[in-house]
């Protein structure tokens, strides 16, 4: 019974669209665009015409999850463990407000700030003349971090605020130095977390593509770009959607493959993604 | 004495900002010792331990380990392991892992070999042979229990600390790990230290038990000492069933004094410090030194109120006009038939040895120090 609602939204809102995505794929484009009932593969064997785009998206995904990760787990660990009791919901809060602004502003923000009137123009000032931030692939990786930090660091603080302290102590009465029981007992432990922070963020950026646009200057094409063309451009909605579908199987691999890691290292847990 | 103690606590005092956890504690724990620091909760004894184990820092005086100062030396460079309260086990790793830990952090290297066997031995110790590839969550409290104790001994510690290691176990099973307990004290011959708020436990697997109050030592000393000679009120409220009766001093006789308890009856009664006339104590009466008859000339008669039957004894509550309910413990000879009965009169009498008198004082042990400087000899 409580069941009802939430399955009906599944049902509308989920399972029927990537219905008619899955139909779409298999579809032709109407002559003036839009979708045609068919049944080919075709749309499936044009998908190394944007071979680029895929390969650019498999990059910049694992990359920027990975840059995310590295800055995030520091922050959780603080938060979680080192902060004093008092002070941990208002840092709590302070990760997470930027969230309630849309990414769309922030990231125009950056282009401010990274452009030539932003940071460059300040190092000038000291000395520093001709230095770009823009559109390079620095400022694409900052922007990512930036965006999606909230996500990575959440549930890694969930995990390590879970550990229970006295393993900590166990480990050190055992003989480990504080390093080996980080390796030993608290990033293991932690995996949970990291891995879901990881898929959350991975999975986000292989649709991304606002970022890469706006701060890496739109050079480099993902597959986030060749979709909003595909659908709103050109009205090639059968390729669109047979990209879109590549999209989601290659998302489901990714979170098996987390999942399987982080329940073989920390033991029969899985990777909670809601 | 010349043995070096394996545990040495000279002054230690642990603050926690305004509040004094621990206060002037001074402690020689000789080797191959078995001690329990035994109090309520509060008093100060897994302060004690975790100070022992390195996990807090005194604020003032030094912990010694086999001579050795170990101010600043951090938990793991401690020659001491811990068995946890909840055990403390490491959930992603299976039983011989978990045993294994300790050794895997030794430098120089041990070989995987010697790990193995060494994890083996330990787990065969406690009976547990066969189980290394369990997971933690598949073992039953008992067998989590043993997995701590492997996981502690395994290092061969100098002193193994047992923080209320008995606490999570059912009764039956608690009696059985006292008695293992016990029996793997004197099989490897180091010292135990047990912090313990179960009195029992702490008389029955010990050989010494240091009893702690308000953050201090109220008494050390074996447990029928303890039991048998509490140095004041608050031990002998604490360790052991007791009735205490309020009364003033009505006279000195040689080495006893005389008690006028509320009812008026006179009972002599031992004193452990100097007693002032007119002063108001407590005599502690154990219910086994009392005995009941129909016709034991005793200084009380009352009426048996309740009657709990325990196969070799048997417990009274007995009312006692004026006095209150005495509860007294009586043997239960196999075919006499002795019981009394609810509602039944009785007379109580003393069977053996002489109550203990102790001056009533608030905040008890607080505001008591028996000894400056105590020290297990043995």
């Amino acid at each position: 019974m409580l069941l009802g609602p939430a399955t009906a939204w599944l049902v509308v809102f989920l399972v029927l669209p990537f219905i008619a995505i899955a139909v779409f794929s298999v579809g032709e484009r109407a002559p003036e665009g839009g979708y045609q009932a068919a049944f080919t593969f075709a749309q499936y064997a044009n998908l190394p015409a944007r071979a680029t785009a895929f390969w650019n998206t498999m990059v910049l995904a694992p990359v920027g999850a990975l840059a995310c990760l590295l800055v995030a787990y520091p922050v959780a660990y603080y938060l979680a463990l080192r902060a004093p009791q008092r002070w941990r919901l208002i840092l709590l809060a302070l990760v997470v407000i930027p969230f309630w602004t849309s990414l769309l502003m922030r990231t125009y923000a950056w282009m401010y700030v990274l452009g030539g009137r932003g940071i460059p123009a300040l190092l000038a000032y000291i000395g520093f003349e001709d230095i770009r931030l823009i559109n390079t692939p620095g400022a694409v990786l900052l922007g990512i971090v930036y965006g999606y930090l909230p996500l990575m660091i959440l549930p890694i603080y969930v995990s390590l605020e879970r550990l229970d302290r006295r393993l900590l102590e166990a480990s050190a009465d055992l003989g480990a130095t504080p390093l080996s029981t980080f390796l030993g007992v608290t990033l293991k432990l932690s995996l949970p977390g990291v891995m879901t922070g990881f898929s959350l963020v991975m999975i986000l950026l292989l649709g991304e593509y606002l970022i890469p646009t706006l701060l890496g200057g739109g050079k480099v094409f993902f597959i986030g770009n060749g979709l909003v063309d595909l659908f709103l451009q050109s009205r090639n909605w059968p390729f669109g959607s047979a990209i879109a579908i590549t999209l989601v199987l290659v998302s489901v691999v990714v979170l098996i493959a987390a999942n399987r890691i982080s329940t073989r290292v920390s033991g029969a847990r899985r990777v909670d993604l809601i | 004495m010349t043995a070096v103690p394996d545990i040495e606590f000279r002054g230690v005092t642990k603050r926690y900002g305004a509040v004094t956890a621990v206060s002037g504690i001074d402690l020689a724990v000789p080797p191959s010792a078995f001690v329990a620091l035994l109090g309520p909760s509060g008093c100060g004894k897994t302060t004690c331990l975790r100070m022992i184990g390195g996990f807090e820092q005194p604020s003032e005086g030094q912990v010694f380990i086999r001579g050795q100062d170990m101010a600043g030396t951090p938990p793991y460079r401690r020659p001491v392991n811990m068995v946890f309260q909840q055990y403390a086990l490491f959930p992603h790793l299976d039983v011989e892992d978990n045993v294994a830990y300790g050794l895997r952090q030794a430098r120089p290297r041990l070989s995987a070999r010697e790990i193995a066997s060494r994890a083996g031995e330990a787990l065969e110790m406690v009976r547990l042979a066969g189980y290394g590839r369990r997971k933690i969550h598949e073992l039953s409290g008992g067998q989590q229990q043993r997995v701590a104790l492997a996981r502690a001994l395994v290092n061969k510690p100098a002193v193994l600390l047992l923080d209320e290691p008995l606490a999570a176990l059912d009764k039956k099973l608690r009696t059985d790990m006292q008695i293992e307990l016990q029996n793997l004290q004197r099989e490897i011959g180091i010292t135990f230290v047990l912090v313990t708020h179960d009195q029992e436990e702490a008389l029955s697997m010990s050989d010494f038990v240091c009893v702690m109050n308000g953050g201090r030592i109220v008494q050390l000393g074996q447990p029928s000492e303890i039991y048998d000679e509490p140095a004041d009120l608050f031990v002998a409220d604490f360790v052991g069933k007791t009735n205490l009766l309020s009364g003033t001093v009505a006279g000195h006789s040689g080495d006893l004094v005389e008690v006028a308890l509320a009812d008026g009856t006179v009972i002599a009664a031992r004193k452990r410090t100097a007693l002032r006339q007119g002063e108001a104590v407590s005599v502690s009466l154990r219910p086994e030194s009392l005995s009941l008859g129909a016709r034991t000339s005793g200084p009380f008669k009352g009426i048996v109120r309740n009657r709990i039957f325990l196969g070799s004894t048997a417990e009274y509550a007995i009312e006692v006009q004026g006095i209150g309910t005495l509860l007294a413990k009586a043997d239960h000879l196999i075919g006499h038939g002795n019981l009394f009965k609810p509602g039944e009169p009785v007379a109580i009498g003393f069977a053996s040895g002489t109550p203990l008198a102790f001056a009533e004082t608030k905040n008890n042990g607080a505001n008591q120090r028996v000894e400056k400087h105590v020290e297990i000899i043995s």
